[in-house]
């Protein structure tokens, strides 16, 4: 990268571990932080929608509606998550080439499953056999995105839930006392205040959602976990410019820093949204908030 | 092959005793069933020893964090935020890779390498940052008047602490610790996933589902399987933990007594 970096072999020190930090390798991990942020970007909204899904159906009144929330919410207690995440990306691919299977081809005699295989018509194939490599990644990070989502939805909706309950029933009570339907109800007066309940949890989640993001690894995509192992194995001088021992050590130590920054910067930041969204809240801690200020 | 012929063939087969050779094809739904339910021995293992060794060191950290000494405060509290601000995923190949780097000075880290030994250090430190930040949070809200009683019946330093402030902190931690205690069986599973190799196949149940779930490309199966176990296993963990909640709530009133209730909503 640097103009001095043109013969490694006759730097040493610092100089040397600048021009090693910034070879085209290097500046792979670089962009699979990228993707961690990325993949956190768009997973929080997302679970949070299905979370929000799953607590309403929860909470309805319609009993078959309410036992598929209720099992999507208990499901996930009782399982490791990466069993979840191991699980759904092979049968989403599956799901999703079957739908597409039955729809392009529908003349198609032959079993789905023929023994230990899998088998859909060429122009079911996701992504399609002769796409360039760029949509394989995406597709690949796509499937993690939805089941990151799946699965922290889950979990999103256990909070939306418990904090859907907690709104004081008179708040509830005063709603209809006004003549509000329940549906009125809902979105004017209980979707707002839970988010205050709802709030520790969330941010729970947030941190739980943070130190899950090195499982997209398992998922198969190309993320900081597989890059630290790449790089960080002992590399021989007649393969590289730049030859060192096994350092994956210190590589993983760097991803260990990397995540305690992210995490305590997150818990900072939650801290002080905490605190406005409890500002003049009837809670043990708003009460808290204004005996200080006075 | 009839099933009980698989059961003595693999029920074993996690701790390397039985057949050595995994099944390869015509996998029976029997097979499956016995060789996810062997690995989950070494689930259990790990769930139970760290869960136990973890309990201690917990305590400790606990009374640490709340000690006013910062010598005693300040290493509880960096503690607990280096365990509980990383992901166990990334904790699990740092140390793995530790402990090769260690191999190489001296052979007595030889055993460090394998998953029974650096896996089960690793979630015993895990474990017990995560159970000391409930422990201390559970401290901190023990009620003034346990403590003032326990002053004028003239307890103080070591049996104030043992006969006071321990149960009281035990009682109104436990619903959490039982919610830690669950995530703590759930995370063993990421044991043989994360650089810890798992020599001649034996691995864990997840491991073991993952391998037939990739041999017969058929998610549909295995996972379910290990899902039933691993809803057995914490269902056997509330079971359990619940008689211990009654015991620890045994003294109160009846009607102050609370049943173990789950709070779901707080996760590792």
């Amino acid at each position: 990268m640097f103009g001095y970096c043109e013969d490694p072999a006759t730097l040493d020190g610092l100089v040397w571990l600048s021009c090693y930090l910034t070879t085209g390798k290097h500046m792979s991990i670089y962009w699979a932080v990228g993707t961690v942020l990325l993949l956190l970007a768009i997973t929080a909204p997302a679970a949070l929608a299905f979370g929000f899904a799953g607590a309403s159906a929860a909470r309805s009144t319609l009993a078959p509606l309410r036992w598929i929330g209720k099992t999507y919410i208990a499901v996930v207690r009782g399982i490791p998550d990466i069993a979840f995440f191991l699980f759904f990306v092979i049968a989403l691919d599956q799901a999703f080439e079957y739908v597409r299977h039955k729809i392009k081809c529908p003349d198609w005699q032959e079993p789905i499953r023929q023994g230990n295989d899998f088998v859909v018509c060429s122009a079911a194939k996701l992504p399609l056999g002769n796409a360039p490599q760029w949509v394989h990644e995406t597709y690949g990070f796509f499937l993690a995105v939805l089941t990151f989502a799946i699965v922290f939805g889950a979990f999103a909706a256990n909070v939306l839930f418990g904090a859907m309950r907690a709104v004081p029933k008179g708040q509830l009570e005063t709603a209809e006392a006004y003549g509000m339907n329940r549906r009125q109800t809902f979105w004017r007066v209980l979707v707002p205040q839970m988010w205050v309940y709802a709030l520790p949890g969330l941010s729970n989640l947030w941190m739980v959602l943070i130190k899950a993001t090195p499982l997209l690894f398992l998922l198969g995509v190309e993320d900081i976990v597989y890059w630290a192992r790449e790089l960080g194995g002992a590399k021989q001088p007649q393969f590289t410019d730049y030859p060192h021992p096994d350092w994956r050590m210190w590589y993983f130590l760097a991803l260990l820093v990397f995540y305690l920054a992210f995490t305590k910067v997150s818990e900072v930041v939650l801290d002080r949204i905490m605190a406005k969204l409890t500002h003049g809240q009837a809670t043990a801690a708003g009460e808290r908030q204004r005996k200080a200020a006075a | 092959m009839s099933c009980w012929e698989t059961i003595a063939d693999y029920a074993l087969r996690s701790q390397g005793i039985g057949e050595r050779l995994l099944p390869r094809s015509d996998f029976t739904l029997c097979q499956q069933f016995v060789l996810i339910g062997s690995g989950m021995i070494w689930n259990i293992y790990f769930g139970i020893f760290a869960l136990v060794s973890g309990f201690f060191l917990a305590t400790a950290v606990a009374v640490g964090k709340a000690a006013q000494n910062p010598l005693y405060r300040k290493p509880a509290e960096w503690f607990i935020f280096i365990f509980r601000g990383s992901p166990l995923f990334i904790q699990f190949f740092f140390a793995y890779f530790v402990f090769l780097s260690l191999k190489q000075f001296s052979p007595f880290f030889d055993a460090f390498t394998s998953a029974w030994l650096g896996a089960l250090i690793v979630l015993f430190l895990n474990t017990a940052a995560y159970s000391g930040e409930i422990f201390y949070g559970a401290l901190q809200s023990i009620p003034k008047g346990d403590t003032e009683a326990a002053d004028a019946y003239g307890l103080s330093g070591w049996s104030r602490f043992k006969r006071v402030i321990w149960p009281t902190m035990l009682r109104l931690a436990w619903p959490a610790y039982t919610n830690e205690a669950i995530f703590l069986f759930h995370a063993t599973t990421l044991v043989f996933f994360s650089g810890f190799p798992a020599t001649q196949q034996r691995g864990d149940a997840l491991y073991y589902a993952n391998y037939f779930a990739d041999k017969t490309f058929n998610p549909f199966i295995p996972y379910p399987i290990l899902a039933f176990y691993f809803i057995l296993l914490t269902l056997a963990v509330i079971g359990i933990f619940g008689l211990v909640n009654n015991r620890l709530n045994r003294h109160l009133p009846q009607d102050r007594r609370k049943a173990l209730k789950l709070k779901p909503q707080i996760i590792r």
